[in-house]
């Protein structure tokens, strides 16, 4: 792939987040330019913002790469990804912005009317941005080994210095438009490119892809494994080998490997002759795929529990994303932040229509990505195998000025809310020199564990992610806003037992503490019995405080469901005072 | 290999974090050991004295918020150890507000008749308290008049088994004390029923000098610009709806800022070219909540420093800008500038402010809602104009915006 082309299109979509960002619309008005003011952040603008934020590089990149390995049954990532805005729709997006929060803390406090509360919750905050964080910035990583072979480190490294220094720097000063701005680039970014590829495809014949049997090589290829891999064979397999295979050296020989397993060293160079199928990668405990195992793998009988886990991990994770929740306090009132959420389910929804297609025609035309295991990259290669040519040059540094753009936006958005918090709840408040400082710890954190851990997938942490935050936000959220006998001891036993247990099980999971079996698939999919247990705690625990239902309960409770102009409004008219005006 | 790493490292990460945890409890465990082992906290009369003193602070704060059944209620329990006696009440100038102890189903119809007596005359007694009861221990019940500044407002009962001198006294002396409590939650009702004359002072300050000017402005336009003369008018009605707005203490910054264009039409349609007017606002920090007519004071005082030197044009910019969870909005003139020792001393109080109560007024509240953290930062200069930066939290418990103002007032 031509290097030129791609970097200028990171360049591009670099540069002109930080120009957006820090010099942005500044355009000064004058006076004769009236009503500035009327003009708050509508709908459609605000959507496109919270959409640009929301497509990380799980979406732009994660997805194609499951649906490349493992089949349609990987489209639960998207639906489950987009349905999270319904349940956000339904019960909470109006109520939170009329509580008049700004960050999911500040709902805590209130809700509760106590710090503690707060402090717990800001603590969940800072824990479920970093855990975000981190898969933005490997992703970026690998997005630009892929298209320069620089170090993997660079991307995360390039990706954390820009963001940190725009928000920084500006604070993103017109943060609104530089995310919807992100957002129509993706699209457009994987839509473009998707139309040449679907065309070409179609004037190949429109091969099939086939899900249910091993990947076929298409032409003869030769692929090189950088990574120590076990295969499973199927059938008899007649191939050329440099390198090592099950400890047998060989130079340039033809090999038929036999049905089973075989264990190829790194550096081993196959070729393949045309019509051979692809070996499937075999998984094992410490394996980088061992996360997503349990939703393919159907043979152990754990697929449909794995599947549910993360339906509802996703749909109910969503409400708890700080950088999703700040977004709603830019809407003037609760009726609009409904709408809002309308229009970035239609927004997200289109966007996740495009990732399968891409899974798809890679299976067909980059199947040895199944072997190699650099699943993630399925979208960058294929313009190149597809169509070929500058023209194909020119679609794959499109697809990699979208792929940094998916970073940019979500590290941004999750770097200010962190930082926000950081800087509210954490450090001594002291103006913004305290939010610079807050921002650069938010990003450095992260940044040093994606130093130390490389090659996580990037679905992977993203999951945790939404699987803690479903444990933890989504029952304060709800109960919060729709149960009026929640307490604060109940709200912080809730958090501590639900978020908790699910923080501890994916994080001894991906430790490889988990014993092989149910009890991996319990620990490694837990918002299935962590929600509920979450959503228990807290109820059985605030009925066993009723005394500490903290006072302005119904004050708080009309406020947040009765619409901004009916609700507080000091005396209802016909009463003396008002008559006497 | 990879998967490795990530192995150890989250190995690592957990085992880093069980250390944590282990030391943390270690720590607080010896910690607390050692706080046993050194006891030099005083002879036991200190002692005594130091935990009296804390029941004593333990009851205040409730009272602080003055004298109501749920304050009473918190507040009895905490007093009624620090006096130990069997029984405690506390009652308003009509009702039993709350008993803490035992007797209170057959001792509480005959005590509002008994305290009706200290109320009237405004002095303590010690009485029997008749009781047909044999097992009853309430046998002697000390009543002490609770006054504030408009005079006695409750009295607080305490049920002892006999008579005793040294009820009567401790029982008076912590009627004082709460009667102290009573007198600091007035002053607190008093320091906002102040705050709020204020804010009408504000609504008030905007009206003679201004209306006659802008009417007078859109009198000179009536012939020559019909439409524009239209427009200024609704402009004014518009501005003065808002300023003028009875309730409410919070307003949000959008509603603010369109007060702010009409004032600034008006007074553009005075000044005409020498008024310059730069906006730039973020849309994002239009939603944010913030005390009412705190921005408008700042305006008008940027514009009245610009046009003071009258030769010259003014520019006045405007900005709000998105700063993380806070909105910053600077007010920009380049007009005549001020002392600086002269605008401490305005801030501060210590002198009368030349032009109405604008900039400590605002200080004072913005200090009052969000914190000392949130003063007003001006910087100025002789000559060199000034700037004035205001930051608003974003969310600020207690902090909601009222409604709009409903169109007929």
């Amino acid at each position: 792939m031509n290097q030129t082309y791609a970097v200028a299109a990171v360049s591009a979509v670099v540069l002109a987040t930080v120009l957006i960002g820090a010099l942005g619309l500044r355009i000064s008005r004058t006076t004769s330019d009236f009503y500035v003011a009327s003009r708050t952040v509508g709908p459609g603008l605000n959507a496109a913002a919270i959409s640009g934020e929301y497509l990380s590089a799980a979406s732009f990149l994660g997805i194609a790469g499951l649906v490349l390995l493992q089949g349609p049954e990987m489209l639960w990532y998207p639906v489950g990804y987009t349905a999270g805005y319904l349940v956000l729709l339904v019960l909470v997006a109006a109520p939170l912005r009329r509580s008049g929060a700004y960050t999911l803390s500040d709902f805590a406090e209130a809700r509760l009317e106590s710090p503690q509360a707060r402090r717990l919750a800001s603590l969940f905050v800072v824990g479920i941005g970093w855990l975000y964080l981190l898969p933005q910035l490997q992703g970026a990583g690998l997005t630009l080994e892929i298209l320069t072979g620089a170090p993997d480190w660079v991307g995360g490294l390039v990706v954390a210095v820009v963001v940190t220094g725009a928000v920084a720097a500006g604070g993103m000063r017109s943060i609104t438009f530089v995310q919807a701005f992100q957002y129509w680039l993706k699209l457009t970014a994987l839509l473009v490119p998707a139309l040449f590829l679907v065309t070409a495809w179609w004037g190949d014949g429109a091969p099939r892809a086939r899900f249910d049997a091993p990947a076929v090589f298409r032409e003869h290829t030769t692929v090189t494994v950088d990574d120590t891999v076990r295969v499973d064979v199927e059938a008899p397999l007649t191939l050329t080998v440099s390198g090592r295979v099950d400890s047998t050296a060989y130079e340039q020989d033809r090999v038929t490997l036999g049905e089973g397993g075989h264990r190829i060293e790194a550096g081993t160079t196959l070729s393949f002759p045309a019509g051979a199928h692809v070996p499937e990668r075999a998984a094992t405990g410490g394996d980088p795929l061992g996360w997503s195992q349990p939703l393919a793998d159907g043979r152990d009988g754990h697929q449909l529990y794995a599947t549910y886990g993360l339906i509802l991990a996703t749909f109910l994770g969503t409400m708890g994303l700080p950088h999703v929740a700040v977004r709603f306090y830019t809407s003037p009132d609760g009726r609009t932040a409904r709408r809002t959420t309308l229009v970035v389910l239609g927004l997200v929804g289109g966007f996740y229509l495009l990732p399968p297609v891409y899974g798809a025609l890679g299976r067909i035309y980059a199947p040895e990505l199944t072997l190699t295991g650099a699943a993630d990259a399925a979208v960058l290669v294929l313009p190149d195998r597809v169509v070929g040519g500058t023209a194909g040059e020119l679609l794959g540094a499109l697809l990699a000025g979208g792929a940094f753009a998916a970073f940019l936006s979500t590290a941004s958005g999750l770097t200010m809310s962190v930082a926000g918090v950081l800087s509210q709840d954490v450090l001594p408040s002291r103006g913004v020199r305290h939010f610079r400082l807050a921002t650069v710890l938010a990003m450095a954190v992260p940044l040093a564990v994606s130093l130390v851990a490389t090659n996580v997938p990037v679905a992977d942490a993203v999951g945790l992610a939404f699987a803690v935050s479903a444990s933890s936000f989504c029952p304060l959220l709800v109960l919060g806003i729709w149960w009026r006998r929640l307490t604060p001891p109940g709200a912080m036993a809730g958090l501590v037992v639900g978020g908790g247990a699910a923080l501890t099980a994916v994080m001894a999971t991906r430790a490889g503490l988990a014993p092989k079996g149910w009890a991996h698939t319990l620990m490694a999919w837990p918002a299935l019995w962590s929600v509920p247990l979450g959503f228990l705690t807290m109820v059985a625990v605030s009925l066993a405080t009723p005394g500490r239902v903290p006072a302005g309960t119904p004050a708080i409770l009309a406020r947040l469901h009765l619409p901004e102009d009916l609700a507080g409004r000091p005396r209802p008219p016909g009463q003396p005072e008002g008559a006497g005006r | 290999m990879s998967g490795a790493t990530g192995i150890a490292l989250a190995a690592l990460t957990a085992a880093g974090a069980v250390l944590l945890a282990a030391g943390f409890a270690l720590g607080r465990l010896t910690a607390r050991r050692a706080g046993k082992d050194v006891q030099d906290l005083g002879t036991p009369v200190e002692r005594a004295t130091f935990h009296t003193l804390h029941t004593a602070s333990l009851a205040a704060p409730p009272l602080r918020a003055g004298l109501t059944e749920d304050t009473a209620r918190k507040a009895a329990r905490r007093l009624r150890s620090l006096l130990g006696t069997e029984a405690l009440c506390l009652t308003d100038r009509t009702a039993v507000l709350a008993w803490d102890g035992p007797g209170g189903d057959h001792h509480r119809d005959q005590v509002v008749e008994r305290v009706a007596e200290v109320l009237g005359s405004g002095r303590g007694q010690s009485v029997r308290a008749a009781c047909d009861e044999p097992d009853c221990p309430l046998r002697w019940a000390v009543i002490a008049p609770l006054t504030g500044e408009e005079g006695v407002l409750g009295a607080l009962v305490a049920y002892g088994s006999r008579e005793s001198a040294v009820l009567v006294r401790a029982a008076t002396e912590v009627a004082r004390w709460v009667s102290v409590q009573l007198e600091l939650a007035e002053l607190d009702r008093s320091r906002t029923r102040l705050i709020e004359a204020e804010i009408r002072a504000l609504r008030a300050q905007i009206s003679p000098h201004f209306i006659f000017n802008s009417l007078a402005a859109i009198a000179s336009f009536v012939r020559t610009d019909p439409e524009r003369a239209r427009e200024l008018l609704l402009e004014f009605a518009d501005f003065t709806r808002y300023s003028f707005r009875r309730h409410g203490e919070f307003t949000q910054l959008a509603d603010e800022l369109r007060s702010i264009e009409q004032y600034l039409a008006l007074a553009g349609a005075r000044f005409g070219d020498r008024l310059q007017v730069t906006l730039q606002v973020a849309p994002e920090v239009l939603p944010v909540t913030l005390p009412f007519l705190c921005l408008q004071p700042l305006v008008e005082n940027a514009v009245k420093h610009g046009l003071e030197d009258s030769r010259t044009t003014c520019r006045v910019t405007i900005a709000a800008e998105d700063a993380g969870a806070e909105a910053v909005v600077t007010i920009e003139d380049d007009g005549v500038g001020m002392e600086p020792d002269v605008l401490r001393a305005v801030l501060a109080g210590e002198r009368p402010p030349t032009s109405g109560i604008g900039l400590s007024n605002v200080d004072e509240r913005l200090r009052q809602v969000y914190g000392d953290d949130y003063g007003l930062v001006a910087e100025t200069g002789v000559g060199a104009g000034m700037k004035v930066t205001v930051r608003i939290p974003k969310y600020r418990a207690g902090v909601h915006r009222d409604p709009p103002s409903p169109v007929q007032e």
